[in-house]
């Protein structure tokens, strides 16, 4: 692999080409929001930075949607799903991992299901149940049909599978109660996985576009995702490309920040997610 | 994935019952139901409960100014008479097997290329990883300008090679493709990861006895790679799969189905027919027949995937 050989040096050459038109619409992203509005014109598509950037399509797009209660509401969603979650994954993953009781792999399977009836699937008949119990237009709606995980307690399971017996068989010699075993000893354990779903599921959310779109009809309780949506169609017909771009960015900014601070961090997540 | 779970459940922890008082065996059980109470409650809320109420739905005729309603297979033959369904189903396969086999080829050519630890790989991983970050409403309020005929990204630079004005979105016969050319810019990234957390556990001597061997690079990836990296393959499949069928976001923010249902995929269609159209009846025997067929794929990718790692290994 180290010697510089013809075939290597082509592999590398056309990784990088590949990576270079990968990175094309988001470095579109970052030009175009910070151009100049009259600047441009059929230019608009260059990749080219030869202008004196200015702050005009950020400050349109905060003008035209109200982004403090975007951000605040798509916060709430991905606090709100996150905290339910991890209590209720927490507790399922540690029962399968370490608790033998009848029928467990049967209701574990009936658990896997949900990795495969997805929520989006089921929007229809949710949509009833969520407007059935008064949640229709609140952000409790939108968050409701994730409370429950299955990848999440897959993830807990495989987790506290990770940590010795030891650790539980000392804290029990010490005179320690289940619980106190299961939030002295195995939650600090298995903060790795809880930070690994953390991430995903913030993601996951903080993206999420169909569901709330359905849930929310009042303007007070969308999500950023909504809000973009909105804009752009507004944006569009206008042809402001800089505003568009500017609000994409704006949109994105958080979790590209979040990922670029603790990029090791994320990716670990995710690859925590998929394969132990 | 499945699969990985069944052949775990009972090898990884041997029984540990023998001789364990009944007692101590029943309160293992109360705690464990406990444990599981709070799961269980917002699983059956929000996936038993709504399977058993969009079967119901879906042979629940009713019609408008009627109060009675009465049950039938209606629903499912207005459905089946719908050549927007017909559309639907056939573009959902296209965009399927479309955004699958180049979103999965080129993360595992990336992960393979980029699997050494230097700087400039991880930069290139970096790149490559960011759109997965980003909402697919996002990724489609881009696409909208990559997309634009004659001044948008893709044409202005095409244009450079002397290519002309597209109508990448406009054209029906275009459209699905350049969606999908959209999931798969997005895609990629994410399985990669998966693809690099593979190829860490395979063994480096591996490689090392292969060389020995007189093995080539194409000898090497095609005997250990690829065979060792079979359940993540299989893994990444099932999740390709779910994205393809729960992921429309793209569809509502750039075409609407269109133009004439060229771009309409089984949910933005099920979506229609229950938030537009207000045709539940509709809508749930779409989202039965979507249902029964997300689980008949899965199990049979499953069944086949297995096969082949076992047979591989």
């Amino acid at each position: 692999m180290r010697r510089a050989n013809p075939a290597a040096l082509l592999a590398v050459a056309a990784l990088s080409a590949v990576v270079l038109v990968w990175s094309t619409p988001l470095l579109w992203m970052v030009i175009a929001s910070f151009r100049p509005q009259n600047f441009g014109g059929l230019d608009m598509a260059s990749l080219w930075p030869d202008f004196t950037p200015t702050l005009a399509n950020f400050a349109e797009a905060l003008e035209s949607a109200d982004f403090p209660l975007l951000y605040l509401n798509t916060l709430i969603v991905c606090a709100g799903t996150l905290a339910v979650q991890l209590a209720t994954v927490t507790l399922a993953g540690y029962a399968f991992a370490r608790l033998r009781f009848p029928g467990k792999e049967l209701v574990f399977y009936a658990f896997l299901l949900q990795l495969m009836l997805v929520p989006p699937i089921l929007i229809v008949p949710n949509l009833v149940t969520i407007v059935r119990l008064g949640l229709y237009d609140s952000l409790v709606g939108v968050m409701a049909p994730y409370f429950a995980s299955a990848f999440g307690v897959f993830l807990m399971r495989q987790t506290f599978r990770t940590i010795p017996k030891d650790f539980e068989e000392a804290a029990i010699v010490d005179g320690a109660t289940w619980w106190q075993l299961v939030w002295r000893v195995l939650v600090p354990l298995a903060r790795p996985g809880m930070i690994a779903f953390g991430i995903v599921s913030v993601v996951s959310h903080w993206n999420e576009f169909l569901w709330p779109l359905m849930v929310i009809s009042s303007p007070d309780n969308q999500t950023l995702t909504i809000g973009l949506a909105s804009f752009t169609m507004g944006a569009e017909s206008a042809s402001q490309w800089g505003v568009i771009a500017a609000g994409t960015f704006l949109v994105a900014a958080p979790l590209l920040t979040a990922f670029a601070l603790f990029q090791r961090q994320f990716v670990n997540s995710f690859l925590f997610s998929g394969v132990k | 994935m499945v699969a990985e779970v069944d052949s775990s459940i009972d090898t990884v922890f041997p029984s540990r019952s023998v001789g364990r008082p009944a007692s101590r065996k029943r309160s293992e059980a109360g705690r464990a139901a406990l444990l599981l109470l709070p799961s269980v409650v917002f699983l059956a809320a929000f996936t038993y409960w709504p399977i058993g109420q969009v079967l119901l739905q879906s042979i629940t005729i009713e019609v408008f100014g009627v109060e009675a309603t009465t049950f039938g297979i209606g629903n499912f033959e207005r459905l089946l008479a719908d050549p927007s369904f017909g559309r639907a189903l056939v573009n959902n396969l296209i965009y399927a097997v479309g955004t699958i086999l180049p979103s999965v080829a080129i993360a595992l050519a990336l992960a393979v290329g980029l699997q050494d630890a230097t700087r400039f790989n991880a930069t290139l991983r970096t790149i490559v990883f960011f759109p997965v970050l980003l909402p697919l409403v996002a990724a489609a309020a881009l696409f909208l300008f990559v997309f634009l005929p004659g001044i948008g990204l893709l044409d202005y630079h095409l244009a450079k090679l002397g290519a002309g004005n597209t109508s990448w979105l406009g054209n029906p016969d275009l459209a699905l493709w350049s969606l999908i050319g959209l999931t798969v810019w997005k895609n990629a990234g994410y399985y990669m990861l998966f693809f690099l957390a593979g190829l860490q556990a395979i063994p480096l001597d591996l490689y090392e006895a292969a060389r020995i061997e007189g093995a080539g690079s194409w000898a090497r990836f095609r005997r250990i790679t690829l065979p060792l990296l079979g359940p993540t393959m299989a893994f990444v499949l099932v999740i390709a799969f779910v994205n393809v069928i729960t992921q429309v976001d793209h569809v509502v923010v750039l075409t609407k189905g269109g133009p004439s249902d060229s771009t309409n995929l089984l949910l933005f269609y099920i979506y229609q027919q229950a938030h537009e159209n207000y045709d539940y009846g509709k809508a749930a025997a779409a989202t039965v027949l979507s249902v029964a067929g997300l689980l008949a794929l899965s199990f049979l990718s499953l069944r086949t995937l297995e096969r082949g790692i076992h047979y591989e290994a």
